[in-house]
């Protein structure tokens, strides 16, 4: 490594904020499209079955399938208090 | 059996058809037959590119409407042998198109040519999906912008999803051309390089295109840029086709070309 590229390393270029940001949005995206594109129905019906017991939102229902379709992870986050409403 | 290559991005003005026409001069001047079918129906300019504006007579939608043969409206290049043309239509009927009737002049083409090198339309919709339907090898024209990569990777994934090799299970053998390459802006760290391009898309690198004035000087005469072969840009396009018909290139105008006192003092950037 060259004496500039030394004093180059310490800070952030913006080639490699570039590089950070595009890492992160590819691999959401890619992730996105993987989804089966019954996805978002079911998350919104399975939200609507839990909205009837507890006050949760869209945010706090996450919904993940692995790569061949063969394991549903559904997470709720749900509210301080539990009473039902 | 011919084999379909598509020149794809996604994004639009990254270099497709300037790599179209250089890849597909330089696989006849290899000695294979090719063709060169412009897809961008409405906006065609590979003729332009080719030099071959003023003998378009018939196009593709004449072929698939059955309006003239093939034969009527493939073009031969005037400077290389076994290189032939078939120019869009620039009529704006954006449904001009259609799955059947590209098949049946993919299917003929494929009788007598080695390659079929298609230009698709920038997007990712139905034109550049029917571009890239039937290809069995596909390059992925990027440049070194956040846009182009995020493009390039949408349109990588139209190719594993709705082109036939994927709906058949198969997959399109992928390509990264990186092109308008700056060694001088990446080495300032004002670009992304080609292991940042490379790392993110994650297909194997075809060839590295520096941004050159011999594109544009090309592009003024209608003459495919790898026909200047004393130019940088041209010397890389022919590099990439070597590497294409399975040589072994090292790549070339990655960093900065004349070397100033300082780098001469600190030796070469490893
Ligand atoms: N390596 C290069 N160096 C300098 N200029 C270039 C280079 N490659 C392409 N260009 C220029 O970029 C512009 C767009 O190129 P081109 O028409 O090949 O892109 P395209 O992807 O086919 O565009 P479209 O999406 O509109 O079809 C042209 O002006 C061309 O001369
Ligand atoms: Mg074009």
């Amino acid at each position: 490594m060259g004496i500039l590229s030394y004093f180059r390393a310490k800070k952030q270029t913006s080639a490699s904020v570039a590089k950070e940001r595009l890492q992160v949005l590819v691999a959401y995206e890619r992730n996105q499209r993987s989804q089966p594109d019954y996805l978002p129905q079911m998350q919104q019906e399975i939200l609507a079955v839990i909205a009837k017991y507890v006050d949760v939102s869209l945010d706090d229902v996450q919904i993940n399938l692995d790569e061949d379709c063969s394991i549903l992870e559904l997470n709720v986050t749900l509210p301080e208090q539990r009473e039902p409403r | 059996m011919a084999e379909i290559i598509v020149v794809t991005s996604g994004k639009g003005g990254v270099g497709k058809t300037t790599s179209s026409a250089a890849i597909g001069t330089g696989l006849a001047l290899r000695g294979h037959k090719t063709v060169l079918v412009d897809f961008d129906v409405g906006l065609r300019n590979l003729d332009l590119i080719m030099g071959c504006e003023r003998r378009v007579v018939f196009d593709l939608v004449n072929v698939i409407n059955n309006e003239a043969t093939l034969n009527q409206a493939l073009i031969k290049d005037k400077r290389t042998e076994g290189l032939f043309i078939l120019p869009a239509s620039q009529t704006r009927d954006k449904d001009a198109l259609s799955k059947e009737g590209v098949e049946k002049v993919l299917n003929e083409l494929a009788e007598s040519f080695d390659y079929i090198v298609c230009d698709s339309p920038a997007g990712i919709e139905k034109g550049a999906q029917l571009a890239l339907y039937f290809a069995d090898t596909a390059i992925v024209v990027t440049n070194p912008e956040v846009s182009s990569v995020r493009d390039s990777d949408r349109i990588l994934g139209v190719l594993q999803s709705k082109s036939r090799k994927a709906e058949q299970g198969g997959q399109i053998r992928e390509h990264l051309l990186l092109t308008r390459y700056n060694p001088a802006r990446v080495q300032a760290g004002e670009m992304l390089s080609v292991d940042d391009v490379s790392d993110i898309l994650a297909i194997p690198l075809l060839g590295v295109i520096p941004e050159s004035e011999a594109v544009l000087k090309a592009s003024n005469q209608g003459v495919p840029v790898v026909l200047d072969d004393k130019s940088d840009a041209g010397q890389a396009y022919l590099d990439a086709i070597a590497r294409f018909l399975g040589e072994d290139r090292e790549h070339r105008f990655l960093d900065v070309q004349r070397k100033g006192l300082l780098s001469r003092v600190f030796g070469r950037k490893g």
